[in-house]
């Protein structure tokens, strides 16, 4: 008799909402997949308000605690990533700017040299190139680590203890994929413009390096150095929160991280996007 | 001890016609229409067969949810929900996982320092000697620098215990401690919730409020002799005895099987 009150179907679910009994067609199928589209928006954009309430309100809260993890994840989402920038930006400038100086020489406009780098790898190929790399090495790794802490019952335990879970696994991982973002496009398109130049003087290019210099530096506006700050800051907290949000808020169970983890990835690249497509629009505004 | 004292008649925990859902289920209803009332001093134990639900009870219990209806209040405090205004009462409630629930990356003295470096403004001195007390008083010194995968469930769970009385809580909730421990270990929890229980630990000198939840009420010797309170979960109710004595003439099917069966896996 009492069993009887209790309810065993989880209405809540999105699982049970998908399963609903409507006819199979093409517009139920695009209709349901803009749905589900509209819920993660909404899950995301909440998630990430509740990360910047946090952030703001407890600035100055168990500073012991979570100042060390803060440091922690600036090492791993940055320091620690720098060998592998260094190559990557090493290959880049051989296989984008020092074959595009030696074909600029080739056609004679080697005085558009400095505003096709810009063009290129400042404002475009080195924060997307960084954000996607620093997405697949730490971005990942976020959704394991937090979805295995949350299928494990970890974040239950930290509510237990009166501890924010937002404060203690998100904030520091927010933060330090901001700067880890910043300072690696930094890092790689200062690496990148120096090797090619290297590849292009090894190819005989009449070209020296104070020219170079110059071209760069009248290419470049102030504008440059703050949008390029705005992207990568904004990249890292996409990947941060859209990782973040699909480990903590998703697998309750260990089978369900791998799915999660996917779901991340494909989310995270078209944030970045997205976000990058609304920077080129400021970019030709301002332009 | 704060001024929110128990001793003024408040019970500890009261819960008025609630309904819990599953923790990890949160559309799923477990329990229905609870009415129960833990007063300071208590010594709970609140029996049911695996997956009846007694771990989300505790867990709301202890805010980590909140109740689908009904009211909860804890220490006189309504507890809507994981709200911060309500942080300093649910601080004066420590919760012991079933498998310790410790975090992976940190050792086991970092997983008991936590919640003091959190919540405690001391030093670091200061917070390294409690913590060494309460490794101490566990038995987990040898095990302080090793993190949680590198020791078995029965130090594990110590553990949990350890950095659930590191805030000098005045209420413990237990969820199945006993579970999958051996004789050795059982033995030292049953004493270790005695001495807990009459005031008498080194940690902490005031008598703790305990609840603890089994599913193994077949074992003479474990609960019978230290819990003066009890109460069955089954088929999504929760039932309230008087004593022991009541227990056992209840011809509940459930009740009946959780005084003779022991649990699988025991």
């Amino acid at each position: 008799m009492q069993n009887a009150e209790v309810s065993a179907v989880d209405e809540a679910s999105p699982a049970f909402r998908l399963r609903s009994p409507l006819p199979h067609s093409y517009a139920n199928y695009l209709g349901r997949l803009m749905f589900l589209g509209v819920l993660t928006v909404q899950g995301l954009g909440a998630f990430a308000l509740i990360t910047l309430g946090v952030m703001l309100r407890k600035l100055r809260v168990a500073q012991p605690v979570v100042g060390p993890l803060v440091r922690r994840e600036i090492y791993r989402a940055g320091v620690r990533l720098l060998p592998m920038f260094l190559f990557v930006a090493f290959a880049l400038g051989f296989l984008v700017i020092g074959q595009t100086v030696s074909w600029l020489t080739r056609v004679g406009a080697i005085n558009y040299l400095g505003s096709i780098m810009v063009l290129v790898v400042v404002r475009e190929l080195g924060p997307l190139l960084t954000a996607l790399l620093v997405l697949a090495r730490i971005g990942t790794a976020n959704v394991v680590e937090l979805g295995t802490a949350r299928a494990l019952g970890e974040v239950e335990a930290l509510e237990a203890l009166g501890i924010d879970p937002v404060h203690y696994l998100v904030v520091p991982r927010v933060v330090g994929m901001m700067a880890g973002v910043f300072s690696l496009t930094v890092y790689l398109i200062l690496g990148a413009l120096v090797s090619g130049y290297l590849w292009a003087f090894l190819q005989d290019v009449p070209l020296t390096p104070g020219d170079y210099f110059n071209q760069l530096a009248g290419a470049l506006s102030y504008l440059d150095f703050i949008l390029l700050a705005l992207k990568t800051c904004g990249f890292g907290f996409i990947i941060a929160i859209v990782t973040c949000y699909h480990g903590l808020a998703q697998p309750l169970h260990l089978d369900e991280i791998s799915r999660s983890t996917v779901r991340a990835v494909a989310q995270s690249v078209i944030a970045c996007v997205l976000l990058d497509a609304l920077f080129i629009i400021v970019y030709l505004t301002a332009g | 001890m704060s001024d929110l004292t128990t001793s003024s008649g408040v019970p500890v925990i009261e819960m008025r016609a609630v309904n819990v859902c599953a923790l990890k289920s949160p559309g799923t209803t477990v329990a229905v229409n609870l009415d129960w009332t833990v007063n300071a001093g208590d010594f709970w134990v609140l029996a049911g067969a695996q997956r009846a639900g007694k771990s989300d009870l505790l867990m709301l219990a202890a805010g980590l949810m909140s109740p689908r209806c009904g009211t909860y209040r804890l220490f006189g405090e309504s507890m809507p929900d994981f709200a911060e205004e309500n942080l300093a009462e649910r601080l004066r409630l420590g919760f012991v996982f079933d498998g310790g629930q410790l975090f992976s990356r940190l050792t086991l003295a970092e997983n008991v320092a936590l919640p003091l470096k959190y919540h405690r403004d001391w030093s670091r001195e200061t917070i390294e000697s409690r913590v060494t007390a309460l490794l101490e008083v566990t038995g987990l010194l040898p095990y302080a620098h090793l993190t949680p995968g590198n020791v078995g469930r029965n130090w594990q769970k110590r553990a949990g215990l350890a950095r659930a009385l590191a805030l000098e809580p005045d209420v413990l909730l237990l969820d199945n401690p006993l579970a999958g421990l051996d004789a050795r270990h059982t033995h030292w929890w049953l004493r270790f919730l005695d001495r807990l229980a009459g005031g008498q630990h080194a940690s902490t000198d005031k008598p703790l409020t305990l609840v603890v939840t089994t599913d193994d009420l077949s074992r003479p010797g474990l609960w019978r002799s230290r819990a003066k309170q009890i109460a069955c979960l089954a088929g999504g109710r929760l039932t309230v005895f008087r004593d022991w004595a009541e227990l056992e003439m209840c011809h509940n099917a459930a009740v009946q099987e959780l005084l003779t069966a022991p649990p699988a896996g025991n």
